[in-house]
């Protein structure tokens, strides 16, 4: 309805990082997507049985992107009452 | 491991469960909660996603088909650490509008429609039934399994008498902490609690069982590699699309279950604990997931073939001879099913009875017992609604029999739950979705899931006949559940889950898109759209004739008495007023329609009060007029700014105008002392010459130069007159022209050899293109020539280079010539370019200065009539004019 009263262009160096932070957290599950659907491309054929190399794989992906969203979150948050300027 | 044993231990956890629950209630009601209300119990409490199925269920899907069973939470895991994108605004949501469930979401953005609500509501029962039996049956298969290590191998209950108890135990349970009271906004810290507690149990549990086939039977971490890689389980074979589907698929789930939402969204306290749940609770999944493998591999190995998969968590340590650990994981997966139930049948009782019982409790009653305690007939309502849900999921248990695996009974609800995604998703992120656009895609999906996947779980023959299966729906082989569209080579589930959220998205996009949203829907969706604008837009309400008596009323019912008194005291306090009854203002209004919506959901809250303030909700028109306002505002401000650049620029010009003006009347006032001098000089040589010579008594060549030198005075006098007579017949613009043909080059030539008279001294070097000026005029030549011999004259009498040059330079540009006169002197000084053409005009040293400063005015007027210009050119390395020409001299010109 109304438009919102003009933004500034640019930003000073902490405020640049934070929004930088959120874009890195919105990355995220695309990172995490990928690297989960990238055994589909592993040769099917060849692979009939488990291996334990699988189980590592996912779990070494899994532990990644729980301690990357770990340290993303507190910078996330401290940013919150700051500036709302989402979408 | 004596079975009545487990019975006790199973009565002593569910009274530290009670106990748990009624401290923090207690605590709660003192308004100390503390640490309760941690980011650490909101992350434990969303661990609810993992319920028996899991605890169970995932070492049976691994021992089945291998990896696969990962899936299901790398889902939740992209959501949550991807909560920057949707979790949050959708918690964001919750508070702000007080949203009770996913039913009141879906129904309060579209408009609080509670037909929407009904919808939902129907299609979170219908998925969420199958899954509390697969609860159920998960308590009852656990039972089966220590029943029959019972050293006298008797069953001391039958599974069916087990499920009962269950069932009444849980809706005891959940009636007694989770219908304690109408909050406003509906949440329960007893139970959160008791679910954290819950969670922490089945975890360790499942850590326990899991340490103990690692280094227990196993030989630790090396060992247990070897032995996956020596098993041939369940032929790990990646099937992309169910591998995909599947992650997708418990990603849409973990929103949209009723459960996760109650405790992610309903039961938030705080937007920050989210930030930490983005990370912790995908932790607890990977813990919870870490020995599932293990334990799969070395059941398959030690347990007897044909052994329930599903149970392996339990039969593994009583195999062992670890009674205790298997009790242990007894409880572990007894809490991961009750913790379910209790919080499923929470939401599901909320959805019921705000928007199915209560709505049509008013419609029955609409007047009746205006003074009644509505609260009364909620909570009854609500746990009407938890008998009814458990009693449904005790009915599926008993019907389906419990036979079917624990996961695929998952996977179908997960469907189920799924297809609100559309609804909810498009609702939140965009503003054309519609009512009917939501109910479409909702009924598609729901139809398409129900005929596709739920019921064909019942087998052949149950629900849909053998015959449908082979051949579809009246005998269309292009309707059969399996292959809709003859899309036979699809995985069925993943068949389902394609076809019904396509068919859903498709339907609810060209609902949207062809339908026209009602004002209240209009609103809504503004303000869930861009919820982190702030603003919420216009109000809600008109002002209504409405007596606030009335009102209050209405908000005890609800509320309760001393609630409600409150909130109208603080209204009123905030209005200015005394006593307890606020004006009916429209942001009254809203804020009570919010505060009511806490307790009965928004469409009903929204029913109630426009049932007292008459249909004077908001219109189209009202939002009309708010847009052209804002609109009017901008434009208003728009044109201002136009203005006032307008007015700067008028003021600049102004400014140059008025500079001029003070320049020129310097000039004019020095050039009045300039002509008094011009004029006198030579009058005062006559006056003196002319007394001399009537003096008589002088030589005759004296009297002949004297006579010369008045002559010559009087010659200059003439000249000066002329010049200024010249000008002012110029610029009267009624001089007379004799138009003819002339080349150009002859002009120059004239206007070089005349100039020569001036300061005859100087040699100059003339610079010429002959062929460039062999060009043919038609115009006032002899005026023209009187220009040239002018710039010459100037270039002659000003340039101060000790070997001056004067380039000539003519071009012809379509029906114009150009004609620059350049020297190679000082040229003249940037402030001083923009008089010289003025009349009167000298520059300051006139010592040289044979002429009034007229000359290049008189240029300038000949121009004019000429049909041409005359110009300083700057930055030509010297003094530079340009004169341009028409070819052709129109002769009306003259």
């Amino acid at each position: 309805m109304t438009r919102r009263p003009k933004q500034p262009l640019f930003l000073a160096r902490a405020p640049y990082r934070r929004r930088r932070l959120r874009d890195a957290a919105r990355l995220l599950p695309v990172l995490g997507l990928f690297l989960l659907l990238l055994p589909l491309l592993w040769a099917p054929d060849s692979r009939m049985a488990l291996e334990s190399g699988d189980v590592i794989y996912f779990f070494v992906v899994w532990l990644g992107l729980v301690l990357l969203a770990a340290a993303f979150a507190p910078g996330l948050r401290g940013g919150e009452g700051a500036e709302e300027d989402e979408d | 491991m004596p079975f009545n044993l487990l019975v006790l231990s199973c009565l002593l956890y569910v009274v530290l469960l009670f106990a748990v629950a009624f401290l923090v209630e207690r605590r709660a009601a003192r308004g100390r909660l503390g640490w309760l209300r941690s980011p650490l119990v909101y992350t434990l409490s969303l661990s609810i996603y993992c319920t028996a199925w899991t605890f169970y269920g995932a070492v049976g899907y691994a021992a089945r088909s291998g990896l696969e069973f990962l899936t299901i939470y790398f889902g939740p895991t992209l959501v949550f650490i991807g909560w920057w994108w949707l979790l949050r605004k959708l918690v964001r949501i919750g508070r702000q509008h007080h949203v009770t469930s996913i039913a009141d979401l879906i129904s309060s953005r579209y408009g609080k429609s509670n037909g929407l609500g009904v919808i939902v509501t129907v299609i979170m029962v219908v998925a969420a039934t199958p899954y509390i039996a697969l609860q159920l049956q998960s308590v009852v298969l656990a039972f089966g399994v220590f029943a029959a290590t019972e050293p006298g191998g008797s069953r001391p209950l039958d599974p069916g008498q087990i499920a009962v108890w269950v069932a009444v135990g849980l809706a005891l349970f959940t009636i007694l902490f989770g219908t304690r009271n109408l909050d406003a906004r509906e949440q329960h810290h007893g139970i959160v609690t008791a679910i954290a507690v819950e969670a922490v149990v089945k975890l360790v549990a499942l850590l326990a069982v899991g340490s103990f086939v690692v280094w227990g039977i196993a030989g630790g971490i090396a060992d247990v590699i070897a032995r996956i890689d020596a098993a041939d389980l369940a032929a790990w074979q990646v099937q992309p699309g169910r591998w995909t589907g599947l992650i997708f698929l418990s990603a849409a789930a973990v929103i949209c279950l009723p459960r996760m939402f109650q405790v992610m969204v309903v039961e938030n306290e705080d937007e920050g604990h989210l930030a930490r749940a983005s990370w912790a609770f995908p932790l607890y999944l990977m813990a919870m997931s870490l020995f599932i493998v293990p334990i799969a591999v070395v059941g398959l190995e030690r347990l007897p073939e044909g052994a329930n998969p599903d149970m392996f968590v339990l039969t593994l340590p009583l195999a062992e001879g670890q009674g205790a650990l298997a009790m242990f994981a007894f409880l572990g997966g007894f809490s991961s099913a009750t913790s379910m139930v209790i919080v499923e049948s929470i939401a599901l009782a909320t959805m019921i009875s705000n928007h199915v019982m209560i709505p049509l409790w008013l419609r029955l009653r609409p007047k009746a017992g205006a003074g009644d305690d509505l609260r009364q007939v909620v909570l009854m309502a609500r746990r009407i609604a938890i008998g009814a849900v458990l009693a449904l999921g005790y009915a599926y248990y008993h019907v389906s029999g419990g036979s079917a695996a624990l996961a695929a009974i998952g996977l179908i609800a997960f469907l189920g739950v799924a297809q609100v995604l559309p609804a909810m998703i498009g609702g939140i992120f965009w503003r054309g979705a519609t009512r009917t656009g939501a109910i479409l895609g909702l009924v598609t999906g729901f139809v398409v899931w129900a005929y596709t996947s739920f019921l064909p779980s019942f087998g052949p023959g149950a629900a849909l006949s053998a015959q449908v299966f082979a051949e579809g729906a009246f005998g269309l082989s292009w309707l059969r559940p399996h292959a809709l569209f003859g899309t036979e080579a699809m995985d069925p589930m993943i068949h389902a889950l394609f076809w019904s959220l396509t068919l859903n998205t498709i339907a609810f996009c060209i609902g949207s898109l062809l339908t026209f949203p009602g004002p209240v829907e209009r609103l809504q969706g503004a303000a869930f759209v861009n919820v982190f604008e702030g603003s919420v837009g216009p109000q809600r309400w008109a002002r209504g004739q409405v007596e606030p008596e009335a009102l209050l009323t209405m908000a005890q019912r609800i509320l309760g008495e001393d609630a409600a008194l409150a909130l109208f005291q603080e209204a009123a306090r905030a209005q200015g007023k005394d006593g307890f009854l606020p004006d009916p203002t429209p942001a009254f209004l809203d804020g009570l329609e919010s505060r009511l919506s806490g307790s009965v959901g928004a469409a009903t809250a929204h029913a109630m009060i426009s049932q007292l303030v008459g249909r004077a909700t908001v219109t189209v028109e009202d939002l009309m007029a708010v847009a052209s306002e804002s609109a009017q505002l901008l434009e208003y401000s728009a044109r201002l700014e136009a203005r006032e650049a307008e007015l700067t620029r008028t003021a600049g010009a102004l400014r140059e105008a008025n500079e001029k003006l003070t320049q020129l009347s310097l000039q004019k006032d020095a050039f009045l002392s300039q002509i008094s001098h011009e004029l006198r000089t030579p009058m005062t040589s006559i006056r003196a010459f002319s007394e001399i010579l009537t003096e008589g008594d002088l030589p005759p060549e004296t009297v002949v130069r004297y006579g010369q030198i008045i002559h010559d005075e009087a010659k200059r006098l003439t000249r000066l007159l002329d010049d200024l007579l010249d000008l002012s017949v110029l610029e009267n613009g009624t001089v007379q022209l004799n138009v003819g043909l002339a080349s150009l080059q002859g002009m120059i030539d004239t206007a070089l050899t005349a100039a020569r008279a001036t300061r005859p001294e100087r040699e100059f070097l003339v610079i010429r293109d002959l062929p460039s000026e062999a060009i043919y005029l038609k115009t006032d030549a002899d005026r023209l020539t009187q220009v040239f011999i002018n710039l010459i004259s100037n270039a002659r009498k000003y340039c101060d280079a000790p070997r001056p040059e004067l380039r000539i330079v003519v071009r012809q540009r379509g029906g114009r010539v150009t004609v620059d006169f350049i020297d190679n002197g000082k040229g003249i000084p940037k402030d001083a370019q923009r008089l010289i053409f003025e009349k009167f005009a000298r520059l300051t040293d006139a010592n040289r200065a044979g002429g009034a400063g007229l000359g290049l005015a008189i240029c300038r007027e000949i121009m004019t009539n000429l049909g041409g210009s005359v110009a300083y050119l700057p930055g030509q390395g010297g003094a530079a004019f340009r004169v341009t020409v028409p070819l052709r001299l129109e002769a009306q010109a003259a």
